[in-house]
This record gives structure tokens, sequence and C-alpha cells, in this order.
């Protein structure tokens, strides 16, 4: 058995190019100022260091979103991570919105209230946006974009992600490269949707596994036999392999049934960055 | 002669805003002492166009062009524009104007789709790699990719030139090595080191920064003189003006030293390639 290990990330680069990126994509949007969701965890962290480098710290709205469930720990690490960053935390309690639409709905179970409260923190995020005429930043990393470990329309929706090309291992370096605090770094990741609940416990295996099976299949168009062959739990590379081609719905926009001549996405294919 | 190496930021498909860049990059440029300027591919429209590519195309007797003749009589310039051409043909292009008058257009002759690239798409092939004399040599353009095959250097090479320009848009990518900058930066500078000293000529590399679509471009604009030696480099990844002396000497000097043009042997290379290729073509089965 192979030790596991994604690959490495040039942090120096990596700051650069993603702080670059926000300022440079948010100013041709014509736009100046950032809207972000701080959970407490590394993902957020990384997002919020970079958002205050692009933009300066005056012009990030950072926004913790708990509810009455939520790890009282999860909020701390918010504020210790927007402490160090220099940034101004807001806190938006979610419990009586979330009370409120479950109420209304049939028997709600835990998986669903996580959902639930994913795309509260969207709707939080985005009226924000609206309001104070900020770009909304996301907080996905690659590990988890390939994997479809997230809630569509939740925490997916962004205008800007500046980590969905860094995978999660390379994410606790580049933590480390923006003095991201160590109790955050060091932490077992988690949704904090459900308590209790890990990322690790929820996939079946760790990030680290995930990372180097991700980095042969995706990154080196390995077969999923090579990567078996390379040392690799069948069950895990059946796993994540399963996982990244049945969640390819989540990375993409809805299908459009194609009637007229020029459909979007086919034949009316822009950039998003057009005239800009 | 001193060249300035344009490492601009087009807008994306805002032909008004980058032919402004441009005069005002020319301006600062010729401040300078520069009497060539080099722009990168595709500066006078960006580089992820897609469906746009028709609508910032122009041809070669627009009111666009004739404002790039009358800036060309500050410096010498290359440009980086679409061409539409007839037959509803559109060309990933390179024009050199000096004097007001249009010296010569190169058209892409490799275009590069695979990956993120997607060229053959919305760009017709070009066929040609000429040779062209100005006030400061014999000069021959390429355009990005025409850099990475072997074969369109080595056809400027056969025609004595002098002065290589090449226009490029590089997508950075490859963030994993510590080296610094985006890994597929390497590459370029190998060949432009390698061409320059096979050749005995001067490399001018304009390669864009900035972002678009969420990619960043490289920059690392480089000059090479003729003996391999990098003369100047570029900001990474940012827009960079970079100014460098070409001295028509040091090619002479080079040319005494590794005499390779004097014994190439472009008839060999011929004959040998058309074997392969007839023999490649017959069928196996």
């Amino acid at each position: 058995m192979s030790s596991p290990s994604g690959p490495p990330l040039d942090t120096e680069l990596a700051e650069r190019v993603l702080v670059r990126f926000l300022r440079e994509e948010a100013g041709r949007a014509s736009f100046r100022r950032l809207v972000l969701g701080l959970s407490g965890g590394i993902d957020s962290a990384v997002a919020a260091c970079l958002a205050a480098r692009a933009v300066g710290t005056e012009n990030v709205i950072c926004i913790a979103m708990p509810w009455k469930d939520s790890n009282p720990e999860s909020l701390v690490h918010g504020r210790l991570v927007a402490d160090g960053a220099g940034l101004a935390l807001d806190v938006v309690d979610l419990t009586a919105a979330a009370e409120g639409l479950l109420r209304e709905l049939p028997a709600p179970t835990p998986h669903r209230i996580g959902n639930v409260l994913a795309r509260l923190r969207m709707v939080t995020l985005w009226d924000r946006s609206f309001a104070e005429h900020a770009l909304v930043v996301g907080t996905t990393n690659k590990t988890e974009l390939l994997l479809g470990y997230g809630t569509m329309h939740g925490d997916l929706a962004s205008a800007l992600n500046p980590i969905g090309y860094v995978y999660k291992c390379q994410l606790r370096a580049l933590a480390r490269h923006l003095d991201v605090p160590q109790a955050v770094i060091d932490k077992p990741p988690s949704a904090d949707l459900t308590p209790g609940q890990t990322d690790e416990d929820d996939l079946g295996f760790t990030y680290d596994e995930a990372d180097a099976v991700l980095e042969r299949m995706v990154e080196r168009r390995e077969s999923p036999q090579a990567i078996v062959a390379a040392g690799h739990d069948p069950v895990i590379v059946e796993s994540i392999r399963r996982r990244v081609v049945r969640n390819q719905y989540k990375r993409r926009g809805p299908l459009i049934a194609k009637l007229s001549r020029r459909t979007i996405g086919w034949e009316f294919r822009y950039p998003r960055d057009w005239q800009t | 002669m001193k060249a300035a190496l344009a490492q601009t930021a087009p807008h994306l498909a805002r032909v008004e805003a980058n032919l402004s860049q441009h005069e005002e990059t020319v301006t600062r440029a010729v401040a300078a002492g520069a009497e060539l300027v080099v722009f990168p591919e595709l500066s006078l429209t960006g580089y992820l166009l897609m469906e746009a590519t028709p609508e910032v195309a122009i041809t070669l007797d627009s009111p666009t062009m004739d404002r790039l003749r009358e800036l060309s009589r500050q410096a010498a310039i290359t440009v980086g524009f679409v061409e539409e051409a007839v037959g509803g043909r559109f060309f990933n292009a390179a024009a050199f104007l000096d004097g007001g008058e249009l010296l010569h257009v190169h058209r892409k002759v490799y275009l590069p789709s695979h990956g993120l690239f997607d060229e053959t798409r919305h760009f017709a092939m070009g066929d040609r790699m000429r040779v062209f004399d100005t006030r400061f040599g014999r000069v021959g353009m390429l355009v990005c990719r025409d850099f990475w095959h072997l074969g369109p250097a080595y056809v400027l090479a056969c025609q004595d030139v002098d002065v290589m320009c090449v226009l490029s848009a590089s997508p950075g990518r490859g963030a994993e090595s510590g080296a610094g900058r985006f890994e597929s930066t390497s590459s370029v500078s190998l060949l432009g080191d390698l061409y320059a000293r096979s050749f005995g000529c001067h490399v001018l590399h304009c390669s864009r920064g900035g972002v678009e679509e969420g990619v960043t471009f490289a920059g690392g604009s480089e000059a090479f003189g003729p003996s391999g030696e990098r003369l100047v480099r570029g900001a990474d990844e940012e827009p960079d003006l970079v100014l460098v002396d070409i001295d028509p000497e040091a090619r002479r000097a080079a040319r005494l030293r590794m005499p390779f043009l004097k014994e190439e042997r472009p008839h060999l290379i011929l004959r040998e390639l058309q074997r392969v290729l007839a023999e490649r073509t017959a069928p196996r089965y």
C-alpha cells in the first residue's frame, strides 16, 4: 500500500495568481467588493485571506451563518480567521428562518436539513451581494467539486471561486502560507450540517486518499486499474470514480432542450468575460 | 535598434478599447526609444473569444487597420488580430506595419484544439511561413503554437531570418513545481534559446499577461540574442513593457562562430521528408 499523498503546490505562485484572479475578474464585472460566508473551516479561511489581499480588508464582507445546531466552535474559529486577516465579521443567525421553513416541509431528514441550511446561506450571501454591490466568492475546493461533495444552489453557488482548482491537501499548504490560524488548519474538516459530522466519515475515505487517487485519475488520466496497481484500495478507487461520474451534473448548468439553431451552451458559446 | 515587447492584457472582445491601448503603449515605447513594438497574439481582441470571433474580425482594408497603419508612423509594430478573409474564413493573424504601410500578414498555421484550446472551431489554418525585409533586417513572424512546432522556425531560418517575432497568449498551467512560475513557461524559454542559437537570429517573444475567464496568462516575454543568450525577461503574469537592444553585428559574429545556416541542407531534409511521407501513406494491409 503506497502512502497516499496528493499533488504539491507552489504556494507563492498560487497566492499571486489567485489574488490577481479575484481582483481582475471582479474588476471586469465592475465590482470592487467581495462577500463570502465564513464557516470557521479551512476552505473559507483561505478564500477570505485571498479576498482580503485582492480588494483590501475594507472591501470584503464576511458573514458567519450559524443556526441552533451548529457547533459553537465553528463561530469561534470564524472569528479567529476574521481577526487574523483583519476582517470584520457579521453574524446572521439562521435559526428562525430555518425553523420557519422546516415547519412547512414534510418530515425533514438530517440530510435535507443540511441542504436547507446550505441554501439559506446562499440566499443570505446573494442578498448582501445585491445590497452592497459585492460579488459572492466561492469556497468549494477541487476535491469537493470532483467528488460532488456540496449542495447545488447552496455552498456550490458563487460568482467567482478562487480555490475550485486547488485540492484539499494543497489547501492546507496554502492555508499555512497565508497564516490561517493553526487550530483551523488542524481540525477535522466538517460541513457542520449535523452535530459531530465530519467530511471523511461521510465520504468513507480520507481527503489525503481522495487527493492521491484524484490526482492520478484526473490530472494524469490513469485508469482505475492502474491506480489500484499503484497500491490504492480498489473499493475506495471505485467509490471515488463513481462519485466523480455521478456528480457531473453538479458541475454544470441545467440541460437546455435543443430546438432552435443557436442553443445557449452549444452554438451560443461566449466567454463570461465577453466585452469586459 | 531598440525593440519593445509590449506585454499587454487586452480587453476581451473590445477592439476599440484595445486600439486605444495599442496607441498609448506605442507612445510610451517610443518615448523610451523603441523603433519596433511587438504586441502579443490577438492583442486587438483578447484570446478566449469563442463565438465572438467573427464579431471582432477586421479586414485588411478596414478603418481599424487604417488606424494601425497610422500608428506605425511612430514605430514599427506587430499586432495580433482576427482577420476576416474571403470565403468566410477567419484567421488568427499577425500584422507587421511600419511607416504607415502594412508590410506583412502571418496567419497562424498550427491551431491548438485540445485541453482548453479550441482554435480550429473558430479559425481557418494559415498555410504560409514567409519572411519579409524591413529596416531592421529580415523578419519572420510566428503566432504562439507555431513556435512550439519545430517546422515553422526551421522554414523561416531557411529563408535567412534575422529577427523572429513571436506573438503569444499562453494560458498559465501547472503550479506544482515550486519554481515560482507556471510550468508551461519553461518550454517556451527553451525554444527561444534553441532557435536563436541554432539559426543565429534574434528572437523577440511577446507573451501577454492578465486574466480572462479565470485563466491567467503567463507573461514572461523574452528576447534572445543570436548565441541563445537571454537579453531580457518581462514580468510574470502581469502587463509589462520591456525594452531590448538588437545588435545586427551580434548576428554576424554568431554566424561566423557557428555557421549552422551555411551548412544547413534543406534539400536533403526535403527529400527525406518526401520519402517518409510517401512511405507513411502506403497502405499496410
